[in-house]
């Protein structure tokens, strides 16, 4: 690791200070994908804002028609939320079963949402049940924000401060772990709201996650896994590594689809 | 028994520092004006070193030296080296390459050694490590040992033409071209036993200082056996004779193999510490452990099985190659040769035998001993082969092998070895009964119903262990004998330091060693403290590999102990003022038949101390002895493994449901630390069956370089183990000890595999069985891989 400065802000308008005053800083939430960058010197940011003390980016509430999570609220924290699970139970059980209990207990889902892993499962929960990622500086829809592998509609200077998320009437998550990793080989997450079904895939896609529109079309038809059956994902958009080639992930997309429906009750 | 005695599962006396953070491992040493050592590795598989810059990383801010190959060829440092020597069939020697300290203008694998850097820090030296410039030449490389020895490959070491190291064989031949020209089946198949990286949680460290008041050196690492690694550095590095060195192995995370060898880490510390004038101090990241520990198996084979028309087995052939990667490590050359092809007989009486196998060089890390080292290997071979021998020809696969078992001992294989003592018979049908054979159909039949395939899969393994005799080595090539030393010394107020050659990495030896004492002296384990790990102060040992501490280790003490009993008798003879011959001793008392009076061990030794019963005429004050112990076998543990899946088709996920190991390791020290030796054991043979794979690409870049993607078993990838005994006590060793460290990674993957192809209903799958294999191979139907 290079030597950095290190700042601990209070507040979200003193991170953004610090930001636009270190164009080379980064933000720390979690760190679980930052810090490992830095050790093995692979990152090497002049300056680290750590969100760890700012307050107002803590915190589960349910809002009227929806559930809104503080960036910084940990996995562990989601998954063990009494509003998480009588809100959207099904989001409870996708931050239960990222990583491990120690990557739990200090990754949070601004992070995980910032860092727009192409293996995550929060990206793929929040798509599916079109969530508002709100920022220091405005609100981004879901489908508009995450653009890629690692990339993000986010601005130099912005930091997520909120998800909002619309309760559904179901939910589901279903995920195939690297045996490796314990990232997403393939997730699917499923979700009805407002009477519109919504699948988005993670793990298994070139450019990240994406909505499966051939998935959110049978569902809307019919709400069931059997609809599932026979679903046609294309293995040449889907990523080949070691662990799965694309054939099998485009498999296990419709695998996944099925029990993420069943999951969701 | 006693309470503490052999035998007493009594819980581990070292693990109230362990489990407390009070364990002494060599990066939680430290010494005054210590120095940070970090070394610049080859991002090439293959190079050639156009020209190495060290100016800058000497101008970056505490960096205290760069050396590279040049600095180490003109201190004439010895070159790394393989202490076992092969002879290929035709006569000539193995081919043993050249493996310097430092690059001497080639690198041939990723993370080849370049340079080291010392620094005032470990940051600094980072830093300056990352200013070496190093300008390459990028030569072809190759990393794959099925195609390796082929014509216009990558050339590895210039001295082995084709990449071969030697071309070895065992067996009869002839014999067993006859017995195959006359066999009504032959079944035959194609293994790859695929290439693990060990992975201990320790990474390797090293400490490395010079006293120029003394004109010694000390060297703490992280080894396995501190003497061997003295004796090399002395003798073949020429750091300093065997009295100016002392190496200290402290708390060691776990060996598994991965330790016994000496690295160029630590022998280019030693070196260099005298230069830099300070301690300088090594400790791995776990990304170098990927890249640059030893790592084990790595073989493709094809064997063969031939039987006669009632089922009998006539005859095995094997042809394997085996992978040693770019340079030979320190017992490389025995693994897939010595420890491979004499167990190649199984539990089975089969009346011939003939393995050929071709060592290989690719541009990969060096492949040594791992957990089982050759053994594993070997079973996997027989018992593959008797599983799929028996479904081919319709037989039960648990009476095929009751069939073919042998039953009268000693039992002289064709390949070497004479079985001494087991009952494979016994053990076969308590993990039968143990692991619900019979009720299987039903458990099958319920798996079917919720669309999972159920299989089960069988591992009758045998194992040479407890690594000697030193003369049956050296006429195989062994450059060091492999007994064991024990010293035993008594304190006036009867407690004992046990000073042992083993070295306890994991194993419990601070406990079970004790128990031995506390068995025959009559003391408490808590008056025992065993010594291990330091060349100062045991006078020399093999160290702990190859399931030998128990057999050979605690022998050795048990003979020291002997020494010590006959002494002892005598100063109670004075004290009791009883003739010697009539003293007996017992459960720690000593009494005789003219008198009524007792004395304690604790009393008697006193008296040896006080010497005032006695004149120094009759008898030297005193009680300490030492013993050492060469034993006249191998020994044979053995057991049956049962193994059941149940495989998710639609995903290609293996569950293990469950898991029966019945295991004759003869006498017990600790029934609860084998119990754990088994489990562990299990565990890394499931982690090679389902999870584990070193992948190198074409390039020869190690792609499964971080736990990102080498999988380790976790604790949810096994059932709660079902683990029995059975014994058979081993004849060649005082206690019966037979050994258990390295059972259940030699017979688990065999299990695995066969059970994974009992569900799917061929053959077609290879180790690991991740998921994505076993989905592939789900898509297959039996009669189409059949008909293939």
């Amino acid at each position: 690791m290079h030597a950095f400065e290190y700042h601990r802000p209070q507040s979200v308008a003193d991170a953004a200070r610090l930001l636009a005053a270190n164009k080379e800083a980064k933000l720390l939430a979690g760190g679980h994908t930052l810090l490992p960058t830095m050790k093995l010197r692979l990152a090497a940011p002049k300056a680290i804002v750590d969100l760890s003390r700012v307050a107002e980016l803590k915190g589960i509430d349910k809002k009227g028609n929806a559930l809104v999570i503080g960036a910084m609220a940990t996995h562990a924290e989601v998954a063990d939320s009494s509003v998480v699970r009588s809100a959207i139970p099904g989001l409870a059980a996708v931050a239960g079963v990222i990583g491990d209990p120690h990557v739990r207990n200090r990754g949070t889902i601004g992070g995980s949402v910032a860092n727009n892993d192409p293996a995550a499962d929060y990206p793929a929960a929040l798509l599916a049940l079109g969530a508002t990622i709100a920022t220091n500086k405005r609100e981004i829809k879901a489908d508009d924000f995450f653009k890629g592998l690692f990339a993000t509609a986010l601005q130099d200077g912005e930091i997520i401060t909120r998800i909002s998320l619309p309760l559904p009437t179901k939910f589901g998550y279903a995920k195939f772990p690297n045996p490796a990793s314990r990232y997403a080989l393939v997730g699917v997450a499923v979700a009805q709201t407002g009477g519109q079904a919504r699948v988005a895939v993670t793990g298994a896609g070139q450019n990240g996650v994406f909505r499966h529109t051939r998935a959110e079309a049978a569902l809307a038809n019919s709400w069931s896994a059997q609809v599932l059956n026979g679903l046609a994902t294309d293995a040449n958009l889907m990523i080949g590594d070691i662990h799965a080639d694309a054939a099998y992930r485009a498999h296990l997309v419709g695998v996944m689809a099925r029990r993420a429906v069943a999951a969701a009750g | 028994m006693s309470a503490t005695g052999i035998g007493a599962p009594v819980r581990r006396k070292e693990d109230q520092r362990f489990i407390t953070g009070k364990g002494q491992y060599t990066d939680d040493i430290n010494r005054p004006g210590q120095a940070y050592a970090v070394f610049v590795r080859s991002p090439h598989a293959h190079a050639s070193i156009k020209k190495i810059d060290t100016s800058a990383a000497m101008k970056s801010p505490g960096c205290l030296a760069v050396f590279t190959g040049e600095d180490i060829a003109r201190d004439k440092v010895g070159n790394l080296f393989c202490g076992w020597m092969i002879t290929s069939k035709d006569g000539s020697p193995m081919k043993a390459g050249t493996h310097p300290v430092l690059a001497q203008g080639k690198v041939r694998y990723v993370g080849d050694h370049v340079a080291l850097v010392v620094a005032d820090t470990l940051a600094q030296a980072k830093d300056a490590a990352e200013a070496v410039s190093v300008s390459y030449d990028v030569l072809p490389a190759v990393a794959d040992v099925a195609t390796a020895q082929n014509a216009g490959q990558a050339q590895v070491q210039a001295d082995a033409p084709n990449n071969t190291v030697y071309q070895w064989h065992l067996g009869d031949k002839a014999a067993t071209e006859a017995a195959f020209a006359n066999a009504r089946h032959v079944t035959k198949i194609d293994l790859v036993n695929n290439r693990l990286i060990p992975n201990a949680i320790e990474p390797r460290a090293a400490i490395a200082e010079y006293d120029s008041g003394q004109g010694s050196f000390t060297l703490h690492t992280t080894s396995q056996n501190p003497h061997v690694i003295r004796l090399a550095l002395a003798a073949f590095i020429g750091i300093a004779p065997e009295h100016k060195l002392r190496v200290i192995a402290p708390d060691v995370g776990g060996g598994f193999g991965s330790k016994i060898f000496l690295y160029a880490e630590e022998t280019a510390c030693i070196w260099a510490c005298k230069k830099v004038g300070r301690p300088i101090k090594w400790t791995a990241e776990r990304s170098e452990s990927f890249l640059a520990d030893a790592h084990g198996r790595d073989h493709a084979t094809t064997a063969e099985l031939a039987l006669d028309g009632d089922g009998k087995i006539l005859a095995l052939r094997a042809k394997t190659k085996a992978n040693l990667g770019a340079y030979l490590s320190t017992f490389a050359s025995s693994v897939p040769t010595y420890l491979y092809a004499p167990l190649l007989s199984g539990q089975y009486a089969i009346p011939a035998i003939y393995c050929e196998v071709d060592g290989v060089y690719t541009n990969t890390a060096p492949v040594d001993a791992y957990r089982g080292a050759g053994r594993p290997e070997a079973t996997f071979v027989v018992e593959r082969l008797v599983e799929v021998a028996a479904r081919q020809t319709g037989q039960d696969p648990a009476e095929f092998r009751r069939k073919n078992f042998i039953t009268s001992f000693p039992h002289a294989t064709p390949v070497i070895m004479t079985y001494d003592a087991g009952d494979y018979g016994a053990c076969l049908n308590k993990a039968l009964e143990l692991a619900d054979h019979k009720g299987l159909a039903a458990r099958k039949a319920e798996s079917a119903k919720r669309g999972m395939k159920r299989g089960i899969g069988f591992s009758a393994y045998i194992e040479a262990c407890g690594i000697a005799p030193s003369q049956a080595v050296g006429s195989l090539g062994a450059g060091v004998g492999l007994w064991e030393s024990a010293e035993v010394r008594v304190n006036p107020t009867g407690s004992v330091e046990v000073l042992t050659g083993s070295h306890s990495h994991g194993q419990g030896h601070e406990t079970t060693f004790a128990q031995l004492v506390s068995q025959r002296l009559g003391i408490s384990i808590d008056q025992v403290t065993i010594v291990h790990g330091d060349t100062d102060k045991v006078q020399f040992g093999m160290g702990t590999y190859g399931s030998r501490s128990g057999a050979v280790g605690m022998s050795a003490i048990y003979y020291a102990i002997d020494k010590v009993i006959v002494k002892a008798k005598k100063v109670a003879g004075f004290v009791l003022e009883v003739p010697e011959p009539t003293v007996d001793f017992k459960d720690g008392i000593f009494s005789s038949t003219a008198t009524n009076k007792t004395l304690t061990f604790p009393e008697v030794a006193l008296q040896a101390y006080i010497a005032h019963k006695f004149t120094g005429a009759q008898l030297e004050p005193g009680l300490k002895e030492g013993a050492f112990f060469d034993p006249t076998n191998f020994t044979f543990p053995s057991g049956v493994h049962i193994c059941e899946v149940e495989i998710d088709p639609e995903t290609g996920a293996t569950r293990i449901d469950r898991w029966t190991a019945v295991d004759d390791f003869g006498t017990l020290v600790n029934p609860m630390i084998v119990e754990g030796q088994v489990h562990g054991g299990v565990a890394q043979g499931v982690g090679q069956a389902l999870l584990e794979g070193a992948v190198y690409d074409k390039n020869g870049q190690l792609v499964t370089a971080s736990f990102m993607d080498y999988t380790m078993p976790r604790a949810g990838d096994l059932p709660s183990l079902k683990v029995a005994m059975t014994s058979t006590p081993c004849p060649s060793n005082p206690l019966g000890i037979k050994g258990c460290g390295e059972a259940g990674a030699i017979a688990a993957p065999a299990a695995v595999v066969n059970a994974i192809t009992d569900a799917l209903g061929h053959e077609d799958i290879a180790m690991p069985a991740t998921p994505l294999a076993v989905w592939r191979a789900a898509q297959k139907s039996p009669a189409r891989v059949a008909a293939e």
